[in-house]
Formats: structure tokens, C-alpha cells, sequence
């Protein structure tokens, strides 16, 4: 494959409006930023959910003005209705999952720095990237829709012009179905109470455009690392970083077309009659199934076929939230201890076999749904295995830091926490992965504070950790470090403070989603866990504020940035801060070393880049061709 | 810094295991025949958790705390891209820890789930519904009457839809709180009228959804009477939290007396027991 096949398919000149540079671009760099301000964005939705969440659990009677004045309905007389808080928990884990950790991990890092980690000037097919943008903001409209439609009776009301399973203004900020939307509660329609009308409708749709966006990023991700890598890039020498992003396109390519398939059929039953998911026989508010326009003849579904659906996405999903993370892990811990990566190879092999693992684990979600006990035994070893490859990156992380040389940026204090959260998280896997004991943990506080740990803080610990290390490359200025510091301090300590204390709530048997624990005596003793958690989540809430001052004062105001601030090794840190619109100008790298050459012994300096004609690298004499 | 992340690490993993060690916010005592292995195998199960995460965030805070860029010119990083060696090893050892705990897990599940109640199991049929938990007793005659959606009318408190042609329903009782014999195998049968509820008492240690279109059993034997909390534990719509009963465990000739009345007396019982009985919540 010749340089040449790249500049004649891919050259695309520099816009000049501002409606093509900013708005409507085709460059993967602006992109990917627009990718990552999404996230920011609906990440701010998120946590405030979170925090009115907390604000329930641990006031359950108290009024709050505040709240009374900004949803009237909700929260007549200042106190939550249990409708208003389990619609807070739908959309704070639709959006949570869909919009922030899908799309900044993969679409914003991802899009803005894969290209350029393997010497190309855009993705594959530009058009195409800019459109999978797109239709995820759209995904991300409606979703925004589906709590007003609910929340706001004017437009609750327009809305049921579309029909009648389309009515909403039933007082909540959204659907009440969970980020699971399990049938046939989430099928039934507005006659299975409140939250169930349109936003549920809303929801169904925004998850389905939402995944042809993914879709489409996902094909052009994966064409884009086979088919574009500069001269010398060979798959071995590309960074960790790419692995992941790749792996995790794979992932995307083959789960997102499942949950689109259950999201229109989900559609059909809420809006067609048909009955996917919904059994025949059903008594529901005091109609039974036939007897009553409300609720038409429905017969022959299968309630567990929605969750095998959802889970045979939702499971590999996880690792779609993840993998990037570690990715980035990787890539910065290397970087700051000055080290080569522990163990390359077998972190390429641990990604794959995540990665495939992730693809046959699913029914641990679903050990006590009723499907047959012995697939749970199955289900229950193949999870346990994947713990394998799990813990054989941690290994190699720890491997990486032995003997290293450390340099403390903020960037790495994070990327050091995604190591301590992904332990910490992932290992309680041991636990709901065996059948036996998720038949007590099941859908129990103890599960939230898994996947809240893993698949949540690590993977948005991994994107601090990007944010910090790659702002200087986007932007051209650094964040600043002291208030990155103070940042990490408050997070890391926060997080743990919030999520430790699930664990005992969840072995005590606190069940998730309840509005009020307020009725069971069993629970009476974690109280005073309730509060715990709900002040460190006031405390580490507002240090994220410092987050986003840092981001945006910095785009301005930073320290200004050189070419290579880190004194970095990969094809990123070989162009200008920011990089010219396609990446190189002009002039595609060649690449003649691994991606993590630091501490070479006789090398001049402690790092050699990718690029580097003149070093000589032990062990590489196989691939040193390129050289003459 | 390096220092200061490796102490805050270690005091954030200290006071993990505490919280975990701390039997203040652990299970409520077990009750069923099965709680004891389940127990057992998350004990062990635990203390790998525990012993990994330690291990692993020590090294962690070691790492921090001892390879620091001193700055110097010429202090380098040891320059290794692994070993194949250690690749193996500890791959082989995790594989055989995380699968044998697996493995090991199975018994439990097994004993849980693939085996039929025993004959002579003493069987209740719970109908769940939005909200509201029925259980269905076959009363003295041992057989549960004919049930069929169609004859389900919460307006006349016929909850589960009872046949009132059906002779054998004639002397068969429904009430919200479930009542079971002490140390005598149990039979649920779980249905669900409307949409997925869930089966928790966290004293028997499981949960079992309750699917509509679908009856679920499960068996297992109490052995200690008294008055337990019920949970629905899967999302159910608004009121999901308010979706609470009682489980009474009660001494066999208590309960024998009680299946021989018919349904208004049966009722009336179940709510003396309810009061008799304080609950156990350790």
C-alpha cells in the first residue's frame, strides 16, 4: 500500500466558511471535538440527575422549594414523586451510557486521534463521519425530548396528535422503564402508568437512531485503521490507543444492529399492536388484554426475548465504554513513567480477548430472569474468564510502572486512578458473575456500585486522563496542572466515597431503583451510608465545576503548548499544536519504531519518537527496513 | 505527589476492607436450608476479592511511592517490554482462581435451581401485579382451583382470576403476605398478571423475577419461624417501592389450622399471625 493510493482518495482541501470549518465539517479533528463537547454537555444532564436523585434518597420527605419552582409537577408541595425519581433514573442511565460514555471515548478521542496515531489525513470516508455526528445529536434531541414531552403538559398533549400511545405530560422528566427498558413495562403503553407514553416512545426512537450513528462510525473506524496507516505503521507498532478504539468498533459493528433490531420492535409493540415481547393474558390497571381500546389483544411474546436482545448489546456495550479507556491508560501511563509498555503483545491479545469474551457473557445479566438454569452455568464460567484478560492488563499496567521513572502531570494522576477504579470495580465481578451469588446481588446496590465503578468513573477517569494529556495537541495550550490537581484529589477521593458504601448497602439487600427506603425495617441501619454518599456526591459534583473552568478558560488562556509537551513518542506529538487540517501538512510520516520506545539505552534522549530515522531500537532488527 | 497518592490510596483500600469486614452492614441473618453455602461461598469468594483488591492497590501505591522522575540527566526508566515469562504465569493463576471459583460457585445454583421441591413440598402460588402480592393457597383440599385471566377482576377482589365454576377452588384462599411451613420444603410457583416483579427476602438469598406468560418454581426450606420483609427487587412501574409483603414462617400445626380455614377466616389468621409475630430484621 503506497502513499500516493492515500493523497489521490482522501485529500480534501481546508474549508473557509465558518459553516464547513465549525458547523458542518468533514475534518476529524473538529469532528471529534464536537463529539466530546456532546459529552460534556449531556454529562451535565446526567450528574444533575444523579444529584436530584441523591437529594431523594436521603430527604425523602423534606421540601425543597427549589424543586417545586423548576418541576411543578414532579415535585408538588418541594417532594419527589416516585414517578419523577424513577424517570431520573431512566434518562440519567440512558444518557449516562449512550451519549457520554459512547461518544467521547470512541467518537471524540477516537475520531480526533486515530488518524492521526496511524499517519493519516482523515478517516476513511470524512462525509460519512461528519453524518454519524450528526444523527447522534439527533439521537441525543430526542432524548432531550423525551423529558419534556413528559415534564411539560403543553407539549405532552401536541405530542399525542401522533396518536394516542404517543401522550405524555404525565409529570416526570422521561420514560420510567430503567436504562434496561425491560418488556413488557417499557411495551405496554401509557396504561402501565405514568412515564409510560410518550417519552417511552421517544426514548425507544432516540436509542435507535442513535445506534445507526455508532454504526456508521463504527465502519468507518475499522475501515479507516486497515486501510489507512502510513508507510511503516505496521499493526504491531501502532499504539495501544488504536487497538482499543478498533476493538471497540468491532464491538460496535456487531451489537449496535441487535439493539436497533429490539428498538423497532420495541416501536412496533408500543405502536403497531404486534407482540414481541408481550404475552398474551396480561391484566394490567384493571383491563385485561382485548377487552379495551386502551389496551389491544396481545398474545404469543416473549418478555425474556427483550432482555436476551438488550444484553447481547448491552454486555459487549460495557466494553465499548471501557476499552478506550484503557486504551488511553495505557498510552499515558507509558508516557509518564518513561517506560516501554509491560507487555505489548499480551495487552493486544487481552483487548481481542475482552473483546470476544464480551460476546458470550450476556446472560449474567439475566441469571434470575427465569431462562433456564443451566445456560446460567455457562454464562456464569465464560464471565469468570473474562476476568482473565482483565486482570492480566492490570498486571501489565502494574509491569509498566515497575522500574519507571514517573512524572506526576494531572493526566497521569488520572490515567494512575483508572488503574485503581478498574480494580476496585472490575474485581467485585468475581462476585455477580457466579449465579449462586448474583441470586442475592441481583439488581442490588452492590451491582450499581460494579458497574457505577468499571464501566462509569474508570471510563470517565480514562477520558480525564485523555482530556489532560491531549488538550495541549487540540488546542495548543495546556490545562492548567494546579487546578487538574485539585480536580483528581476531590474526584478520586469522591468517587470512591460514593461507590464503597453501595457495596454494604447491596450486601445488606438494598435493591436498586426504589424511590424511598423509607418502608422497610431490614434497611433501617444504612442510613447513615445514605447520607455519606449523598454528601460526597455534593462535594464531588461541584470539583467538576473546576473541570470545566480549567477546559474552557485553558482553550484561551493556557500556557501556551509546543509540538510535543510530554516529550512523547507517537505520530500525534510529530505535528503541529493543533494540527493542520490534514494532520501532516502534506507530508505523511514513516514510521520505523514501536510506539513506546522510551528509556532506550544509548539513545540521546529518554524517548524515541515513531518516526526517529537515525535511533537504533534493541530487538528491532526485523522491521528495521524501512531504514535504507 | 507520588507519595501522597500512594498514602491516599492505601487509606482508601483500608477503609474498604473495613467497610467490608465490618459485619455491621452485611447480610440479615440466613434462614433457609441453603443459606449456609451460600454464605460460605461468598465469604471465600470475598476474601479473593479482598486479597486481590489489596494486593493490587499495595503495589499500586508502591509503585508511585518508590519510581519517581527524579530529573536527573541519565536516571532512566529500566528499559523492558515485558517478559513472557511472567505473561504466563500470571495469566495460568488467575485463569485457575477466577474458574474454580466459578466451578465451586455451581453447587449452590445447583442445589437452588436444577432440582425439582421434593414430594410432600408444601406449594403456594404467587400472582404478582403491579404492586400488589398475592399468594394462592390450595386450602384444605390440597388442589388449587382452575385460574384463567379472563376471570381476574381487582374491582371484585378476584385478584388472580379464580374459576368460581371450578369445585376444587371452592375452599382455596388468597392473601398478600405469604405464609409457609417451618422446615418443611417449599414450593412457589411465580406468575405475574401485568408486567416483571421480583421474589426477595433477603434472609432466603435468592431473587426470582416473576415473568408474565411464564410460571417460574422454585423450592427451598425455611427453618427458623418468624416475620420477614418482601421485596419486589425488578422495576415494576411508579409504586415499585412500595411493592412490600410479609413472609410469615410458622410452625407446622400453626399452619396446618390455618389451611383448613376457609378464605375470609384464612385472612383474618394471616393478619393475627402478621401481628403475632415481630419481625426479624438481623
Amino acid at each position: 500500500m503506497s502513499v500516493e493510493t492515500h493523497e489521490g482518495v482522501h485529500r480534501h482541501p481546508a474549508p473557509t466558511g465558518f459553516i464547513r470549518k465549525y458547523i458542518f465539517s468533514i475534518d476529524h479533528k473538529v469532528i471529534g471535538i464536537q463529539y466530546i463537547m456532546l459529552a460534556l454537555a449531556a454529562v451535565v444532564v446526567g450528574m444533575v440527575m444523579s444529584l436530584l436523585m441523591r437529594l431523594n434518597l436521603s430527604w425523602p420527605t423534606t421540601n425543597w422549594p427549589i424543586l417545586e419552582t423548576l418541576f411543578p409537577s414532579g415535585a408538588p408541595g418541594g417532594v419527589m414523586t416516585p414517578e419523577f425519581y424513577l424517570s431520573l433514573v431512566t434518562m440519567h442511565g440512558t444518557i449516562m451510557v449512550f451519549f457520554v460514555l459512547t461518544t467521547a471515548p470512541q467518537g471524540g478521542f477516537g475520531n480526533y486521534f486515530l488518524p492521526i496515531q496511524i499517519g493519516a489525513e482523515d478517516m476513511a470516508f470524512p462525509v460519512l463521519n461528519m453524518l454519524s455526528f450528526w444523527v447522534t445529536l439527533v439521537g441525543f434531541i430526542v432524548i432531550l425530548l423525551a423529558i419534556f414531552v413528559e415534564g411539560n403538559q403543553g407539549l405532552g398533549e401536541w405530542f399525542a396528535a401522533l396518536g394516542p400511545s404517543f401522550r405524555g405530560g404525565s409529570g416526570t422528566v422521561g420514560p420510567i422503564g430503567g436504562w434496561t427498558g425491560y418488556a413488557p413495562l417499557s411495551a405496554l403503553g401509557r396504561i402501565a402508568g405514568p412515564g409510560q407514553g410518550a417519552g417511552m416512545n421517544l426514548w425507544a426512537i432516540s436509542i435507535a437512531i442513535f445506534c445507526v450513528g455508532s454504526l456508521l462510525g463504527a465502519l468507518n473506524f475499522i475501515t479507516t485503521l486497515l486501510n489507512m496507516r502510513t508507510k511503516g505503521m505496521s499493526l504491531m507498532r501502532m499504539p495501544l490507543t488504536c487497538w482499543a478504539w478498533f476493538t471497540t468498533a468491532v464491538l460496535a459493528l456487531l451489537s449496535f444492529p441487535v439493539l436497533l433490531g429490539a428498538g423497532i420492535l420495541l416501536l412496533l409493540d408500543r405502536i403497531a399492536g404486534t407482540s414481541f415481547f408481550i404475552p398474551g393474558g396480561l391484566y394490567v390497571s384493571g383491563i385485561l388484554s382485548g377487552t379495551n381500546p386502551n389496551f389491544p389483544l396481545h398474545t404469543g411474546g416473549s418478555p425474556i426475548l427483550w432482555q436476551h436482545l438488550f444484553w447481547f448489546f448491552g454486555h459487549p456495550e460495557v466494553y465499548i465504554a471501557i476499552l478506550p479507556g484503557m486504551g488511553a491508560t495505557s498510552h499515558i501511563l507509558a508516557t509518564f513513567a518513561r517506560k516501554p509498555v509491560f507487555g505489548y503483545r499480551a495487552m493486544v491479545f487481552a483487548i481481542f480477548a475482552i473483546g470476544l469474551l464480551g460476546f458470550f457473557v450476556w446472560g449474567h445479566h439475566m441469571f434470575i430472569s427465569g431462562m433456564s438454569p443451566y445456560s446460567s452455568i455457562a454464562f456464569s464460567i465464560l464471565t469468570l474468564s473474562i476476568g482473565v484478560p482483565s486482570a492480566v492488563k492490570t498486571f501489565n499496567w502494574l509491569g509498566t510502572l515497575w522500574g519507571s521513572r514517573i512524572r506526576f502531570s494531572v493526566a497521569m494522576l488520572f490515567a494512575l486512578g483508572f488503574v485503581s477504579l478498574f480494580v476496585s470495580g472490575g474485581i467485585t465481578g468475581l462476585v455477580l458473575g457466579q449465579s449462586s451469588l448474583d441470586l442475592a446481588m441481583h439488581d442490588s446496590y452492590f451491582v450499581t456500585a460494579h458497574f457505577h465503578l468499571v464501566m462509569g468513573v474508570a471510563s470517565i477517569f480514562g477520558m480525564f486522563a485523555a482530556t489532560y494529556f491531549w488538550f495541549p495537541k487540540m488546542f495548543g495550550r495546556f490545562m492548567s496542572e494546579s487546578l487538574g490537581r485539585i480536580h483528581f484529589w476531590i474526584t478520586f477521593v469522591g468517587v470512591y466515597a460514593i461507590f464503597v458504601p453501595f457495596h454494604a448497602m447491596g450486601i445488606r439487600g438494598m435493591p436498586r431503583r426504589f424511590s424511598s427506603f423509607t418502608e422497610y425495617e431490614f434497611l433501617r441501619n444504612v442510613d447513615p451510608l445514605v447520607m455519606l454518599v449523598t454528601v460526597a456526591a455534593i462535594i464531588t459534583i461541584a470539583a467538576q465545576f473546576l473541570f470545566y473552568f480549567n477546559l474552557f478558560w485553558s482553550m484561551f488562556k493556557g500556557k501556551k503548548a509546543g509540538d510535543n509537551p510530554w516529550e512523547a513518542t507517537t505520530l500525534e506529538w510529530n505535528t503541529t499544536s493543533p494540527p493542520p487540517h490534514d494532520n501532516f501538512a502534506g507530508v505523511l510520516p514513516t514510521v520505523y519504531h514501536g510506539p513506546y520506545e522510551f528509556a532506550v539505552p544509548g539513545a540521546p534522549k529518554d524517548y524515541v519518537m515513531q518516526t526517529d530515522l537515525e535511533a537504533e531500537v534493541p530487538g528491532e532488527n526485523g522491521h528495521n527496513g524501512h531504514k535504507h | 505527589m507520588g507519595r501522597v497518592l500512594a498514602v491516599i490510596i492505601w487509606i482508601i483500600t483500608l477503609l474498604s476492607i473495613a467497610m467490608f469486614f465490618n459485619r455491621k452492614w452485611w447480610f440479615p441473618e440466613g434462614i433457609s436450608q441453603h443459606t449456609p453455602a451460600y454464605d460460605r461461598q461468598f465469604l471465600i469468594t470475598i476474601l479473593v476479592v479482598g486479597l486481590s483488591f489489596a494486593a493490587a492497590q499495595l503495589a499500586l501505591g508502591w509503585a508511585v511511592w518508590k519510581f519517581r522522575d527524579t530529573g536527573k540527566p541519565g536516571d532512566r526508566a529500566v528499559y523492558s517490554h515485558g517478559s513472557n515469562r511472567l505473561e504466563v504465569v500470571w495469566t495460568v493463576i488467575t485463569a485457575i482462581v477466577f474458574i474454580s471459583l466459578a466451578v465451586m460457585g455451581q453447587s449452590v445454583w445447583a442445589s437452588l435451581r436444577l432440582h425439582d421441591a421434593p414430594p410432600g413440598s408444601y406449594t403456594v402460588t404467587a400472582v404478582a401485579q403491579q404492586f400488589q402480592w398475592n399468594f394462592h393457597y390450595a386450602g384444605a383440599d390440597n388442589k388449587f382451583g382452575r385460574t384463567d385471566p379472563t376471570f381476574i377482576d381487582d374491582g371484585s377482589l378476584n385478584f388472580i382470576g379464580l374459576d368460581p365454576e371450578d369445585a376444587a377452588g371452592k375452599d382455596d384462599s388468597v392473601t398478600a403476605a405469604l405464609a409457609i411451613p417451618v422446615n418443611r420444603p417449599v414450593e412457589l410457583r411465580l406468575r405475574s398478571k401485568d408486567v416483571i416483579h421480583n421474589f426477595w427476602v433477603p434472609q432466603l438469598r435468592f431473587k426470582q423475577d416473576l415473568v408474565p406468560g411464564m410460571e417460574i418454581k422454585v423450592n427451598f426450606q425455611a427453618n427458623k419461624v418468624g416475620k420477614y420483609e418482601l421485596a419486589c427487587a425488578e422495576l415494576c412501574g411508579q409504586l415499585h417501592f412500595k411493592m412490600k409483603s410479609y413472609m410469615l414462617v410458622l410452625p407446622e400445626d400453626e399452619l396446618s389450622a390455618l389451611q383448613a380455614l376457609p378464605q375470609e377466616q384464612f385472612q383474618a389468621r394471616v393478619a393475627e399471625l402478621l401481628n403475632k409475630y415481630p419481625l426479624e430484621t438481623n
